[in-house]
Formats: C-alpha cells, structure tokens, sequence
C-alpha cells in the first residue's frame, strides 16, 4: 500500500485513569477506525492502557529545529519563573 | 485414551483454534503491511492460548498438536483452508469469528466445563470478529478490484460454512438459534460492505463438512505436515 491510501498516524495511550494521554508512536493506516484498532494491537497488547487518541501526523503543527534558539533559549536565564526563585515569607502555612 | 464426550467437544473446539491460528501464523513475514502483520499475529496468539486450554483438557497438549494423524483432527474444514489472498483470510475470519463469538457467548453463560473459557475468550473473539467486519467492509466498499476478491473469497468459502453447526456431542447449545444468528450477522455485514450474501449450497452433497469425523480437505495434510515436523524430527526438544 502506498503512504497515500496509508497515511502516518501518532497514537496516544493513556495509561491509567486520572493520568493524561502519553506519545506512544506512530503508524500506517487507512483511516481513523483502523489506525484505532492498529494502535490497540501495536501499543496496548502488554496491558499499558486504558484509552487511545490517534492523530493524522499531518495534522500536527511542529516548531522547527532550525528555530530552536528563538523558541527555547530566551527561558534558560530567567530563573524567577520558577516558584523556587522566590523566598517564602515567614508565617506562610499551607504553601 | 476414551473418548468422552467432553474430550471430544475439547478436541473440535480446540483444534478449530490450533489449526487456524497456524494457518493465521503464516502471514508472518507476508502481510501486506506490517500494522496488519501485528494484527493477525495477535489474533493467531489469542487463538492458540485458547487451543491449549482445551487441548490440555483432553490430554496433553503437545501430544495431541504434534503427534496426531490428520484423521484424528476435528476441526472444521473452514479453518484449514489455505489464508489466499488476503481477501480470503478476511473472509475466513468473518464466518469463523462470527460463529466463535455466537458459540462462546452460549458456553459463558451456562455452567459446564467450558464456561470458564468461553467467558474469557469471547472478549478476545469480539474483537477478531470487529477486526475481520472492518476489513470486510473496507474491500467490499473499496476499489473495482477490492470488491472483486472480496466477493470471489466470500463466495469461495461459503460452502465451507454450514458444518459450523453441526452439532458436537457434549456441547449443549442451541444449534439451530446459532445458525440463525449467524446468517443474519454475516448478510448484515455483507450488505454494508455492498456485497452480495453468496447464494451457493451450505450443506449437502455440494457442500463441504466432514472435519468433525475426520475427513480433511488436501491442504490440510501439507499443513500439518509443516506444523508437525519440527517435532516429530527433535522428539521432546526444548528451548
């Protein structure tokens, strides 16, 4: 089959309930129904989950490689975003 | 070694999930694309867990996998019918896994020997059954050519289909309610997949159905003879 009649498909499998739906990988398939049912016999054969998305890979929109510097770096030094930066005040219960 | 009618009943029902799940075993390295590889190879897996349950009911499983003659098989002569096409696997599993699903939900829900097993395999049998109705459709509603083997392999395997119901001793099930329901699951299928329920004899003298006796179709002797060599050549290998 060709990758038109079989487009690339990425499944997400959530593992338990209450956790969110996770990467697993990706596949060949038709359509939806039977990149579901590829998914379930691909990824979830051990018992890894309990619910399964499937995405057409050309559905996702990606940042690119060559963008990583204006995408990422900016965040590296700026150290009070993070929670632990700020000094909790005296007195302050429950935090 | 007697022959009750438990063991008997042991034997048909586990050699129909031996016998098929080697012949869906040969797509190992032929499937037409690797997702459907996995797929069969899982249902195939499925099935021989099944057959070693009942198997070991009967004696011992490796004996009775390995060590027999084709006469001394009883499984229905649909499941060693040679995979084709994929069309003709397709169709194979359709009929089988329809009557397996209907068969199995009747055992889970009395209390004999194979409610146990039945209860557990009927779910792993629903999904063979959505797997085979989803391919049926797609070829059957898909391209010229799609439709043509679709048809060609429902036509081909339909005389193959009315010794399902022939009753096996010590399986106490309404035979006659299941055939009913099974026609009906499989011309609705057909339908959606706008192909036609094939219109040739089920039963009589055109008909195939002896399997349950003993009697075999050819393939089924190169089958075996596949299945069985490794075996008999290293009696009591192990790895």
């Amino acid at each position: 089959m060709t990758t038109e009649q079989s487009p690339l498909w990425e499944v997400f499998v959530r593992s338990r309930r209450g956790l969110s739906h996770t990467h697993a990988g990706s596949l060949h398939a038709p359509d939806a129904e039977l990149a579901l049912r590829n998914a379930r016999d691909l990824y979830t054969r051990r018992g890894e989950g309990v619910s399964i998305w499937v995405v057409p890979s050309k559905a996702i929109t990606a940042s690119s490689p060559d963008e990583k510097d204006a995408f990422f770096e900016p965040a590296a030094d700026k150290p009070y975003r993070h929670p632990t930066f700020y000094e909790i005040p005296e007195g302050v219960k429950h935090l | 070694m007697t022959v009750t009618a438990h063991t008997g009943a042991a034997l048909a029902l586990g050699d129909d999930a031996l016998v098929l799940s080697h012949r869906l075993g040969e797509w190992a390295g032929h499937a037409p694309v690797l997702e459907e590889e996995v797929a069969l190879a899982n249902i195939a897996l499925d099935l021989l867990g099944q057959a070693r349950v009942l198997l070991s009911m009967a004696g011992d499983e490796d004996e009775l996998a390995y060590l027999r003659e084709e006469r001394a098989f009883r499984n229905l002569q649909l499941v060693e019918q040679p995979g084709g096409d994929f069309a003709h696997t397709i169709a194979r599993q359709l009929y089988f896994s329809t009557y397996q699903r209907l068969l199995y939900t009747q055992l889970a829900a009395q209390e004999g020997a194979f409610a146990g097993l039945a209860a557990k395999a009927v779910k792993e049998v629903a999904y063979h059954q959505d797997h085979a109705e989803q391919w049926t459709l797609r070829l059957g509603d898909g391209t010229a050519q799609s439709h043509e083997r679709m048809r060609r392999a429902c036509e081909a395997l339909w005389r193959f289909t009315g010794e399902m119901f022939q009753p096996i001793e010590g399986v106490e099930v309404d035979w006659a309610g299941l055939q009913t329901a099974w026609l009906e699951s499989v011309s609705d299928t057909l339908r959606r997949a706008t192909l036609e329920v094939p219109e040739g004899p089920r039963s009589g003298a055109w008909a195939a159905g002896a399997g349950r006796q003993g009697l075999h179709t050819e393939p089924f002797g190169r089958m075996l003879a596949e299945m069985q060599h490794l075996h008999r050549s290293h009696p009591g290998a192990s790895w």
